[in-house]
């Protein structure tokens, strides 16, 4: 066996596993490997173990979810700081006699299996029967293009921005990063440093505000040189020569920190010969049950193939190196928890058993690896109802997508006559609508006969059709003769539609893209998918805000109906999916179905109604009607169009005693989730810094452990599984996300009032959490608002402002120009 | 604006945005009750004849004034119930409106109390002090209904934070612009940057004028030196903006302690109106 060699000596040319990456998934591989005795190495590209660990910042805490998941491991990990954690593997790296070898980046994989040919960064090349890859999802930065980018006074990262002293530094790139270490280099004026900063365009487009006003700050103390509409052209020793708008010029330089963004590992990937799920962003390497790629040989473990938390990826090392080892019987860490899910089915039959026929009965699942099912049930639940009960109610709030494994259901499509039923058979799916449109269910559905369901949660369904495309095919189909159905009601069957759905079409909209203007023509009908429009039309040749139209709604068919042009103009309020609709197709349904022919007639003619308020109000109330205008544009433009439950605040009532704070911070273990004086403000109506539980939360999108769920009343919440990186923080534009812990506890209202004891109402000041800190600090999670879920009354903002003046609202109540009629 | 309104077909949970200030509460309904009881004690006072006299002593005497104590005692809740944030359908709003139109008629309910016997004794004291605490809340309704707009047009959706950074950043701007003055005119440049906005006193605050204002002086006498060169037009430049954002925080900060400073009159009197009136009845019944 070879001993541990830190410099990377002595490490054999042939292997029987080379290893790339030595992040949790890479290191555990290694370590089962070494103790099953097999020839192996650890290529890590650093000269450390675990880069993406080592780079968190100092002492963070670092979480183990999902607990119910046993690790298993040669090395130990457990929830704690960075340090612990690195310590630890660090240790037993050591004492299990890994052979690793830093500095070592490959970049190509030739050969095949039983001979693949590694070749390093460094020009060497290593031999290896097998190949794993765990190198992550960080990817590599982005190296400068120019010449003498190979100079070793170009550096990729800064660590510690008081480690240089009198030196001239030029940082290249604008994004977050680069601004932060070009304001920390010049952060200390003793430090001596002259620090200049390069800005590709003359904008700061990908930076965020605050960061650019401290630059901007910074710039005008002389403190940095920011260079705009500038790149380097050559580095030289001393030197760099910089390509600017006037010619090129050259500057002293005796230290470059690039950050321009990095490239993911993807393109490495597909260069070794391994092939994706499909060119989705999103999509992970095809694998076989034992982490195969379809380059035999070859095997993909960790955040590269879809499994970002530590636990998995720690597991999956073992597991993969024991697969090569040609243990073949090894169930899968996971087995427990699957067989516990299933247990509660009837028949009593295995995991495999019942992954099987899943997989063969539902439609949705026929394209997925075994393996894939298998995280894809992780993230799912399975549940048996009996004849007659409901699998979920009309109104309710559900995001999820369930898929019928045994049995068939009834869909209630109409809710004053729960006896009028459209089935689902076997195999099919149901739930999409809000799976796709992020709002509450449109129908109770109850077991037609005794049912099993796989619901799949909102996260791990999009996953699912990320990954395979065929499933996300069958799903929009559905979705599209469902969304037909319901919007258009009660007596048609999916016959009658069929025509629709043939020559439907799912068009994109960006921002403030017009889907319809004013006086065109159009013979196209359109349901929205997902987003939200508003309806305007031009009056006295100022656009007049007529409505605002949430997910589920349709809008065009007046001009199809009579034939006329375009009433009003209609554009997205948010980026948004609507359905086209080719008319004649639906004319012809409307002349077979005169039921439908009436409804629609009633709803254009509400239509017009509004229209002709608007109208007749111009001549008289025009201020109001702008004012109207004006605000609800700056609603929409605050993010309201995607709100779904959102706080306002009339500031000519507001006092501005932030009681409102002071409440969400005791109904919410002592921190406010709500900034009230911060935000925008239009005609005294202020849209402070707080949750709007958008219909497609930007914050779940990127979410590990997968903790952020939106709740039975429509909240968006944070469950304690959050394991605090930060990923949701940075994801909200709206920045309601903060990252805290839990404050002690303080004492109650009366002993403050009568006594003097404690802090008093409202969130604790940082000193005195630190006086009472109880033992070592609880790790930082993030915390937003939850709508005061679960607490009688609702939402304590409201109950707790004396004046009045914060209103929780959903968009589609306050944006509608019927406002304007009670309003005066 | 005042509206209610419930949406439409989409959501299931009934969303009342229920937009009405504490005035209007629920179409002045407590307005109503307000009116009504003082209405209700204004008859009984005067369609009743008590013998020997009008006053606490007599039958109506005793129901206008366990109406007045029970009122007194609920109105002071109101300072727990706006802290104590339990679980509930109850909204501060509701009290508020309550707590304003109520102790307003405290003024019909306690003064027919007294028959109009006053003197100088513990009973009239604690009647004194209800006056305090009545008057100082109706400044507080005036201010409550009068001064958030202004409040929020002067902001211009600046925190008080960022007002205080943006001096902050300006006063690092003008300590290096300053640097290549002379002797008198960085004098007055670094007593401008000497002057915390925060020191001045309560009154000051109150009333907005700010005679000494060092950053003014400055400007003034920078002005004064006549021809300049550009690093003191510079200097010139950034003391007339942190006079501009000086003054939005000043104004800011009139208007908040306007809001609040009646609060230090209310408060402190209705504690001193609970002593006097536990006074005044316990001294009642020990001398019947």
């Amino acid at each position: 066996m070879i001993g541990w060699h830190g410099k990377g000596e002595g490490v054999k040319d042939r292997v029987r596993i080379a290893i790339v990456g030595s992040g949790p998934a890479g290191l555990s591989a290694a370590g089962r490997a070494a103790r099953l005795g097999m020839s192996h190495v650890l290529l890590e590209k650093t000269d450390h173990l675990s880069d993406t660990i080592f780079k968190y910042q100092k002492g963070k805490h670092v979480m183990a979810t999902p607990s119910s998941l046993v690790l298993r491991s040669d090395f130990d990990f457990d929830a704690g700081k960075r340090e612990q954690v690195l310590g630890t593997w660090e240790e037993q790296a050591a004492a299990g006699a890994i052979t690793v070898r830093y500095n070592a980046e490959v970049t190509r994989i030739e050969g095949e299996k039983g001979a693949f040919v590694l070749t390093l960064k460094d020009g060497g090349t290593l031999e290896a029967e097998a190949v794993i890859l765990a190198i992550g999802t960080q990817g590599n930065p982005n190296k400068l293009r120019c010449e003498g980018a190979d100079l070793p006074h170009i550096q990729y990262q800064l660590d510690d921005p008081t480690e240089y002293i009198d030196e001239h530094i030029t940082v290249v790139g604008t994004g977050d990063a680069g601004i932060e270490n070009a304001l920390g280099l010049a952060a200390d004026p003793a430090q001596g440093n002259v620090v200049t900063i390069l800005n590709r365009g003359a904008e700061f487009a990908r930076a965020k505000e605050a960061n650019v006003k401290l630059l901007t700050e910074a710039q005008a103390a002389g403190r940095v040189i920011v260079r705009n509409e500038t790149t380097p052209a050559e580095v030289r020793p001393g030197q760099l020569v910089l390509d600017t708008r006037d010619g090129q010029e050259t500057i002293r330089c005796d230290r470059i920190i690039a950050r321009t963004g990095s490239a993911p590992p993807r393109k490495f990937v597909e260069d070794c010969g391994i092939a994706f799920t499909s060119p989705e962003r999103e999509a992970f390497p095809v694998l076989s049950p034992v982490f195969e790629t379809t380059r035999p040989g070859i095997h993909v473990i960790g955040a590269l193939a879809g499994y970002p938390l530590i636990k998995h990826c720690m597991n999956q090392g073992y597991d993969v190196v024991e697969f090569l080892n040609g243990n073949t019987r090894l169930k899968p860490a996971d087995e427990p928890i699957l067989a516990e899910k299933f247990a509660a089915l009837p028949g009593s039959r295995s995991v495999d058993e019942w992954l099987e026929l899943l997989g063969s009965r539902i439609e949705i699942f026929r394209d997925i690896s075994p393996l894939q099912l298998r995280e894809l049930m992780l993230d799912s639940g399975v549940a048996a109802f009996r004849k007659g009960e409901a699998v979920f109610e009309r109104n309710e709030i559900g995001s999820s997508l369930f898929a019928i494994a045994e049995g068939s259901v009834a869909v209630e499509v109409n809710k004053d006559d729960p006896s009028i039923t459209v089935p689902i058979a076997q195999g099919s799916i149901f739930g999409e609508v809000g799976l796709i449109s992020g709002r509450r269910r449109g129908a109770t559905i109850r077991a037609a006969e005794d049912l099993i369901v796989v619901e799949l949660s909102r996260s791990a369904a999009l996953k699912m059709m990320a990954t395979a495309p065929a499933a996300a095919k069958v799903v929009n189909r559905i979705s599209i003769e469902r969304q037909l159905l319901q919007i258009f009601g009660s007596g048609l069957t999916r016959e009658d539609v069929a025509e629709l759905v043939d020559g439907a079409e799912v068009q994109e909209l960006r921002a403030n893209e017009v889907l319809m203007k004013e006086g065109d023509e159009g013979a196209d009908i359109f349901i929205i998918r997902r987003g939200s429009m508003i309806v305007e039309r031009e009056i006295g040749g100022k656009p007049v805000f007529l409505s605002y139209l949430a997910a589920g709604a349709y809008v065009g068919e007046m001009a199809v109906i009579d034939g006329s042009r375009r009433s009003a103009t209609v554009r997205a309020a948010i980026k948004s999916e609507v359905i086209r609709l080719p008319g004649e197709a639906f004319v012809r349904l409307l002349e077979r179905k005169p039921q439908l022919r009436r409804k629609a007639f009633e709803e254009m003619e509400r239509r017009r109604e509004i229209n002709a308020f608007v109208e007749g109000r111009k001549e008289n109330f025009s201020s109001v009607v702008d004012m109207y205008s004006q605000t609800a544009q700056f609603l929409v433009d605050n993010g309201i169009g995607e709100a779904t439950d959102v706080l306002l605040i009339d500031e000519t009532l507001c006092v501005g005693c932030d009681n409102c704070e002071k409440a969400c911070a005791d109904s919410h273990d002592g921190l406010s989730r709500l900034d009230r004086e911060a935000g925008t403000t239009y005609a005294h109506l202020h849209v402070p810094t707080s949750c709007r539980h958008c219909e497609h939360p930007h914050c779940m999108a990127d979410c590990p452990p997968n903790a952020i769920q939106r709740g039975p009343d429509g909240e968006v919440f944070i469950d304690e599984t959050c394991i605090g990186c930060g990923n949701c923080q940075r994801n909200c534009p709206y920045g309601v996300i903060r990252m805290d812990s839990v404050p002690p506890k303080k004492p109650s209202i009366l002993s403050w009032l009568f006594l003097g004891k404690g802090p008093g109402p409202g969130e604790p000041s940082k000193d005195w959490r630190k006086k009472h800190a109880e033992g070592a600090e609880k790790p930082k999670q993030a915390i937003k608002c939850d709508m005061c879920a679960g607490i009688d009354g609702g939402p304590s903002c409201v109950r707790a402002c004396p004046t009045g003046a914060a209103i929780r609202v959903s968009p589609e109540a306050f944006l509608s120009v019927a406002k304007l009629a009670e309003g005066e | 604006m005042a509206t209610r309104t419930t949406t439409g077909p989409v959501a299931g949970r009934e969303y009342r945005s229920d937009h009405e200030g504490f005035l209007r509460h629920r179409h002045f309904r407590w307005l109503k009750i307000a009116t009504l009881l003082s209405v209700i004690c204004i008859a009984a006072y005067f369609l009743t004849d008590p013998r020997p006299r009008p006053g606490g002593g007599t039958w109506i005497g005793y129901t206008l004034g366990t109406i007045g104590a029970l009122l007194i005692v609920w109105l002071s809740l109101l300072g727990i119930r706006k802290r104590a944030i339990t679980e509930g359908r109850w909204s501060l709003k509701a009290w508020t409106s309550a707590h304003v139109y109520l102790g307003l008629s405290l003024i019909v309910v306690a003064t027919l109390h007294t028959g109009f016997q006053l003197g100088w004794n513990v009973h009239t004291l604690a009647y004194a002090l209800m006056m305090l605490v009545i008057l100082s809340g109706m400044f507080g309704i005036w201010a409550y209904a009068t001064l958030p707009s202004a409040l929020s047009s002067n902001r211009e959706q600046m925190t008080q934070g960022q007002m205080i950074d943006a001096i902050r950043a300006l006063d690092r701007q003008l300590d290096e612009a300053a640097q290549p003055l002379a002797r008198g005119p960085s004098d007055l440049v670094l007593e401008a940057l000497g002057e915390d906005p925060f020191a001045p006193g309560l009154w000051r605050r109150l009333s907005g004028n700010y005679r000494n204002c060092a950053t003014q002086k400055a400007i003034e006498g920078l002005a004064r030196l006549g021809d300049q060169d550009a690093a003191v037009e510079r200097v010139e430049k950034l003391l007339v903006r942190r006079k501009a954002h000086l003054e939005r925080l000043r104004r800011h900060m009139r208007l908040k302690s306007m809001l609040e400073v009646w609060l230090y009159v209310h408060v402190p009197a209705t504690m001193a109106l609970l002593a006097a009136l536990t006074a005044h009845i316990v001294s009642v019944f020990y001398y019947w």
